[in-house]
């Protein structure tokens, strides 16, 4: 069996993110493997440290040239091999989920992990859409895991807690944070990882077609009051607090 | 026809719902607003939604007493088949964001996720939603015979009964076996009011101190103005709160009136599922502390005087 992890590649949480005719404009940017991402890398190799039969880890990218990057990492953290279907176009992730279920089929995938929420484009949906496009159970907000031969077991939130659960594969696991903590790529791997398979898959063989046009784009600050009040004697500052929040504010009763 | 899959828990309609029902009023479409309520038990659920809806289809069964991503897909999918729904509308819940790419393949229909606008646009329909941590308002838009939409909760108004009540039908429905089994479950337990659902939020980070400041400071505050507690991912990381608390990028996404942050630097992943809040007050001793750029009331002083100040003259 192998396992197929997703990486994107993302801003940096602390870059600033500027925009340029409508659109968000990355050139320039610091980007980095997306964190949620990263979970699904380490949880990859983890599996298969615990004694699981897992063949082979590969990893996905989809998009513009410099993913490159993302992959390298991830070949870096200890995955086998990894496949770059390279474009510049934006696609949404249900259109994205055809890519992956393709791919999970052409290479005898039988656990996706991906991040639950990306840090771009703050969807949550590539897990799903690409178990539904399989035919295969999910679960999200994973944050634990274990492999016994067929079936996986672990722990994932739901809306009002959290839930264990006990699945047998294919199945696709979306990870967040609690997951584990991944680990860092060492120099000597990150050497290996340079003669490591970087396959580029042509874009156009997996027939995408966006199904959801961005339109526009702004940066949106609420105005801020900026109030600062002097905290030297608490108890003035506590009633002067309390005293806008209730009659400037109007927040409290 | 415009249908809405209902929120409901224990009993009750969900806030979201008459979100949606909202959202679906003000998009513009046409068609007759249709909530599908999908549960066990659910007959007070559906009787509140008629009282908004144009009509409720209810889908009361055994196997739909507990939630499951592919049961909900199937169902939604199959009744917006039957009922030629153009513009399906789920819940920007954790459920809701679960299911809808599901409902979205099947229906091979764009999806539109988790906006906080909705309006017809020519033949198309288009949305806002927050992208790049929050940073970024993207517009968006889609067309099809049918597009499936997720609403952020707390982006709409709740809806407010509209005319005579709407009629009430059964459906019946073709349900997959669900194929996760579910062997243990927790659910988050609070005498506080939700996080998602507050209207005053008081949150500490690691300037509280400790888990003892934690629970005197914070606590202490949130239950003297009724409000809901959350952490920052640090104090949860240290194992001083339970991560259902946490707010931000992995955490939590909440707009409350008034955001009160105790000790709380203000990293860009914490402003993100923060930053909407109508007010935010931020209480810490470093004045270089980046929430106080995004504050609407700071005070740079020690949380070990101000809030105990607080607590006593908030029950004058």
């Amino acid at each position: 069996m192998n396992i197929l992890t997703l990486v994107r590649q993302v801003p940096d949480a602390e870059a600033r993110v500027k925009i340029s005719q409508q659109a968000v404009d990355l050139d320039g940017t610091t980007l980095v493997v997306d964190g949620m991402d990263e979970y699904g890398v380490e949880e990859a190799l983890r599996l298969r440290e615990s004694g699981a039969s897992v063949e082979q880890i590969i990893a996905l990218a989809i998009g513009p040239k410099r993913n490159e990057d993302a992959l390298r990492t991830a070949l870096a953290m200890g995955v086998d091999r990894a496949i770059h279907v390279e474009t510049d176009e934006q696609f949404d992730a249900v259109t994205l989920s055809k890519v992956v279920a393709q791919v999970a089929h052409a290479e005898n995938v039988g656990l996706i992990l991906v991040g639950g929420q990306e840090a771009d484009w703050d969807s949550q949906a590539l897990g799903a859409a690409s178990a539904e496009r399989l035919g295969w159970p999910q679960l999200t907000w994973t944050n634990e895991l274990k492999l016994d031969g067929e079936t996986l077991s672990g722990r994932h939130d739901v809306d009002d807690g959290n839930e264990s659960f006990r699945v047998t594969l294919p199945a696709v696991v979306t990870t967040q944070q609690g997951l584990n903590e991944p680990r860092y790529p060492t120099l000597p791997n990150i050497m290996k990882a340079k003669k490591k398979e970087l396959r580029k898959d042509d874009a156009a063989s997996y027939g995408l077609q966006a199904r959801v046009r961005t339109v526009g784009a702004e940066i949106q600050t609420r105005a801020r009051r900026n109030t600062m009040i002097d905290g030297k004697d608490p108890q003035a500052a506590a009633a002067q607090l309390l005293e806008l929040l209730r009659n400037e504010a109007k927040v409290l009763a | 026809m415009i249908l809405i899959v209902a929120e409901h828990a224990a009993g009750k309609l969900g806030k979201a719902t008459l979100e949606m029902v909202t959202a679906a009023r003000e998009s513009g479409r046409e068609g007759p607003i249709t909530v599908l309520v999908l549960g066990q038990n659910v007959s007070a659920i559906a009787t509140e939604a008629a009282a908004v809806a144009d009509q409720v289809l209810v889908a009361d069964l055994p196997q739909l007493a507990t939630y499951n991503a592919e049961t909900w897909a199937a169902a939604a999918t199959q009744i917006a088949q039957e009922g030629e729904a153009h513009t399906v509308i789920i819940g920007g819940s954790r459920s809701g964001r679960e299911y809808a790419p599901r409902v979205a393949v099947k229906l091979d229909a764009p999806y539109l996720e988790d906006v906080t606008s909705l309006k017809a646009s020519g033949a198309a329909l288009q949305g806002q939603r927050y992208t790049y941590l929050a940073r970024v308002t993207e517009t968006v838009e889609a067309e099809g015979p049918v597009v499936v939409v997720t609403v952020k909760p707390g982006s709409f108004a709740a809806a407010a009964p509209a005319g005579a009540a709407g009629e009430q039908y059964d459906v019946e429905l073709t349900l997959p076996a669900p194929r996760v089994e579910v062997t243990g479950k927790s659910v988050e337990k609070s005498s506080r009011v939700a996080l998602t659902e507050a209207d005053v939020i008081v949150t500490g980070g690691r300037g509280v101190g400790s888990p003892e400041n934690f629970s005197k400071y914070v606590e202490g505050l949130a239950d003297a103005l009724g409000a809901g507690v959350g952490a920052t991912r640090a104090v949860v990381d240290a194992g001083w709160r339970p991560y259902a608390e946490q707010v931000g990028q992995t955490g939590k996404t909440v707009q409350p009136g008034a955001y009160i942050a105790l000790g709380v630097s203000g990293a860009v992943q914490h402003l993100s599922g923060m930053g909407k809040s109508k007010n935010i007050i931020a209480i810490n001793k470093d004045a270089e502390a980046p929430i106080f750029k995004v504050a609407d009331y700071g005070i740079v002083g020690d949380i070990n005087e101000i809030v105990p100040a607080l607590i006593e003259a908030s029950k004058r």
